[in-house]
């Protein structure tokens, strides 16, 4: 009984306490559990230690201090709308779910409670549309420029044709995967080659009979769209059947040092588009030595440092923060709301000036975010996984994706929303 | 000495056959109710309403509705978010193609889709029994998953395969979609589950409820004293199924506004539901409410106690939430495997002897 007396103390405690303190909160809504876990914890280290470095060293942004408190999701649409209502009272700032379930199911949550949304390489591609989807961002690149990056790559490496190649797309079969299919239906299409599309229901323990068929039918190239432990078994796959590495791509949701470690030698020569830098040759890790990880604040295990979920975590929290700043500037408040917290992620300038000063230059490429356009650029690049030396290396330089292509899917697609919800265009 | 039944007289047959028959317990039931309808909905908010109160209902439905077919009619289903996925898929497609048609109709409409659908899965269970009946309600778990997946009718060809709820309206107050009010959702919920719990109880006593009874107890007796067991067993899955649909379509259209099937509605849902009713009591209304209380509310709290309250990492404290409610779940099932709702009946039972037992 002083038990659950006490639980409900506790309960009401929690619910009851509204935080008046000045603090940014950015809630991270994270999945360290779960068949997604070992992913969504390198993302969540990344996020936690780069806020933990922003508060040791400067204090936080513009003299205020973040609040990066977590809530574990476990990678499951429930409980991401628990950890939602949870913290939207708190004064969240922005969320990133991590999750591109998730984040369609929070997009009309965020427009209504006026709350940002950064999906950062996920989620809903055609937010990239601002006129439409005033507080969803998803810069600096999206699913459909990771797969026009793709196929560019392709094309490269085929003298500029592939008239007649097949290319298999096995994907998680939910919103996540199937994002992609519309804009490499286009440009098959376009560039005529064949698309053998390949569902794999979640998690992705079970695709034995996706690479036989592959096996079977030994289309030229394989793209994966795949998460957590679905790249590891798909790896592993491919190397059973001894399908060729260099000719196995995947999102940049699939290629991680999780996704190629387990099957060893076998997975070398793996390659992966990604949209920032690999590696920890940048100034910003020394201080996160100096003042995280040294002074015993890393999140997690700490262990993760410099791996490219850790960095795209980093690089996350990089572009939020940096919003902060501009923010700050322009509506001259140090503790700001998340409605100004929009206008800074809308007026988002990067360049190399602003990237230097935080210690990251040359680590993601430079933009301009704008009300019409919340996705960026949409600049990506193809990195391969060396099993010998155990690191990834760029070897393609950053470049744009077919926007002819892609620009007409995301109008339609996000007029599509417009017409459903009667948004009117928000920019002009 | 409080809780008895002395001096509670009936007059008539109606009154000793109510559900409630002792006033104690009467009273209660109407207190319950009053506070669910008058207080509740001006005091909550945003989190009580989407992370505790909405989820609780409309799990008590799927609840409800499993309850029927495996604890009354003793029938293995484990293939509740197949059916959750129907009611859904069903709510989408009336939704979008009668977007004038008001939403209660939409959702009684869907679960008497999946009623239908069913049935048409239920079909086997006149020739199959038991662990092979579970299996074969697996494959309807399965295929219906597959079919809302594969076929792009279902969700009107979105690129994303995902659906979402459009905002409708119940007496000028929004219900579904993202600027719905709190109270206005959980009202809304409410008073289904009261209608179908109210529908359930008087099934289930009623000559239908005792023909199910019947064919769970044994099925070739019952239908030696004229039980039809073709009857009985559809009735059963027909009327568990509008139940589920009912919660599918309530979980895609008002509690969580947008819907991934292989996720939503995957076959841990199927589990979670049955472990409901195993926990709470099979064959029990009241058994069915706390099922689903212990296994939605349960990790909710054990999660603020632990994350809010104490501070642990996240992680920490969900990996130790399983450890709990798996811990709790087996001291359950071994001081009461009737579920706690027999613990419930041997409580009142020992509080009418109370405090002179002999």
């Amino acid at each position: 009984m002083k038990f659950t007396k006490l639980a409900s103390f506790a309960l009401a405690a929690v619910i009851g306490a509204s935080p008046v303190l000045a603090d940014l909160e950015f809630p991270s809504i994270s999945y360290r559990t779960g068949p997604f876990g070992a992913n969504g914890a390198e993302v969540a280290d990344g996020w936690a230690d780069y806020m933990t470095l922003l508060n040791e060293r400067d204090g936080g942004v513009g003299g205020v201090r973040i609040n990066a408190v977590e809530c574990e999701t476990g990678f499951n649409a429930e409980k991401t709308v628990e950890c939602y209502e949870a913290t939207k009272g708190d004064g969240a700032l922005v969320y990133a779910p991590l999750s591109t379930a998730a984040t369609y199911q929070l997009i009309p949550r965020v427009t209504a409670d006026g709350i940002p949304l950064h999906s950062m390489g996920y989620g809903r591609t055609s937010v990239a549309n601002g006129d439409v989807f005033s507080q969803v961002f998803n810069f600096p690149a999206n699913y459909w420029n990771a797969a026009s990056v793709i196929v560019n790559h392709l094309l490269d490496i085929n003298d500029g044709s592939l008239e007649g190649k097949t290319i298999a797309l096995a994907y998680h079969n939910s919103a996540f995967g199937k994002e992609p299919i519309p804009t490499l239906e286009a440009l098959g299409e376009m560039h005529g080659f064949d698309l053998t599309l390949l569902p794999i229901d979640s998690p992705g323990q079970e695709q034995k009979s996706q690479w036989l068929q592959i096996r079977r039918e030994k289309p030229d190239y394989v793209v994966i769209w795949g998460w957590g432990v679905m790249n590891q078994v798909a790896i592993q796959e491919a190397a059973n059947i001894r399908y060729p590495m260099e000719n196995f791509i995947g999102v940049w949701w699939s290629g991680s040092d999780n996704d190629v470690i387990p099957s060893g030698m076998s997975s070398d020569g793996y390659k992966a588009v990604t949209f920032h830098a690999v590696g920890t040759d940048f100034p910003v890790f020394d201080d996160i030595q100096k003042y995280v990880t040294d002074a015993g604040l890393s999140a997690g295990t700490g262990a993760n440092v410099g791996t490219i979920l850790y960095n795209r975590g980093l690089y996350q929290a990089a572009l939020l923060t940096e919003s902060v700043r501009v923010a700050q500037e322009m509506h001259g408040v140090a503790d700001i709301t998340a409605a100004m917290m929009r206008d800074g992620m809308e007026n988002l300038v990067i360049n190399d000036e602003v990237m230097g000063a935080i210690g990251l230059a040359g680590f993601g490429p430079s933009f301009e975010v704008s009300c019409e356009n919340h996705g960026g650029p949409g600049l990506g690049a193809i990195q391969q996984w060396d099993a010998t030396a155990q690191s990834w290396s760029l070897i393609t330089e950053f470049s744009g994706s077919d926007m002819s292509v892609i620009q007409p899917l995301i109008d339609a697609d996000s007029s599509a929303y417009a017409a459903e919800n009667n948004i009117e265009s928000q920019c002009n | 000495m409080l809780y008895r039944e002395a001096g509670d007289f009936k007059k008539s047959y109606a009154e000793d056959s109510q559900t409630f028959p002792l006033k104690l317990d009467r009273y209660g039931y109407y207190a319950i109710l009053a506070i669910a309808f008058l207080v509740v909905p001006f005091v909550i908010n945003d989190y009580w309403a989407s992370a505790v109160l909405i989820p609780f209902l409309i799990w008590s439905i799927a609840a409800l509705g499993l309850n029927i077919l495996t604890g009354y009619c003793g029938q293995l289903s484990l293939g509740t978010g197949g059916f959750m996925a129907v009611g859904a898929y069903a709510a989408y497609k009336l939704m979008t193609s009668f977007p004038d048609l008001n939403i209660m109709i939409i959702v009684l409409l869907s679960g008497a889709i999946t009623a239908g659908v069913g049935v048409l899965f239920g079909l086997p269970s006149l020739r199959i029994k038991g662990f092979y009946l579970a299996v074969a309600t697996l494959a309807a778990q399965f295929f219906l998953v597959w079919l809302f997946n594969k076929f792009e009718w279902f969700y009107n060809y979105s690129a994303s395969g995902q659906i979402s709820a459009p905002t409708r309206e119940m007496f000028g107050f929004e219900v579904t979609g993202a600027t719905a009010s709190a109270s206005s959702k959980y009202l809304f919920c409410l008073v289904l589950v009261v209608l179908m719990a109210w529908i359930a109880r008087n099934l289930t006593r009623g000559r239908i409820g005792r023909s199910w009874m019947a064919i769970r107890d044994m099925d070739i007796a019952a239908e030696i004293i004229g039980v039809n067991p073709l009857k009985a067993k559809l009735t059963a899955f027909a009327v568990s199924s509008f139940f589920v649909g009912v919660a599918g379509s309530l979980i895609f259209t008002v509690y969580l506004g947008a819907v991934d099937v292989g996720d939503t509605f995957g076959i841990q849902k199927s589990f979670l539901v049955l472990f409901m009713i195993i926990i709470g009591g099979l064959g029990s209304i009241l058994g069915s409410f706390i099922g689903a209380a212990f296994l939605v509310l349960m990790p909710v709290l054990l999660k603020n106690i632990m994350v809010g309250f104490l501070g642990w990492p996240s992680d920490i404290a969900s990996h130790l939430e399983l450890v709990i409610i798996g811990f709790l779940i087996m001291l359950t099932l071994i001081l009461e495997p009737h579920g706690v709702a027999q613990l419930w009946r041997v409580t009142k039972q020992k509080l009418r002897l109370w405090p002179f037992p002999h």
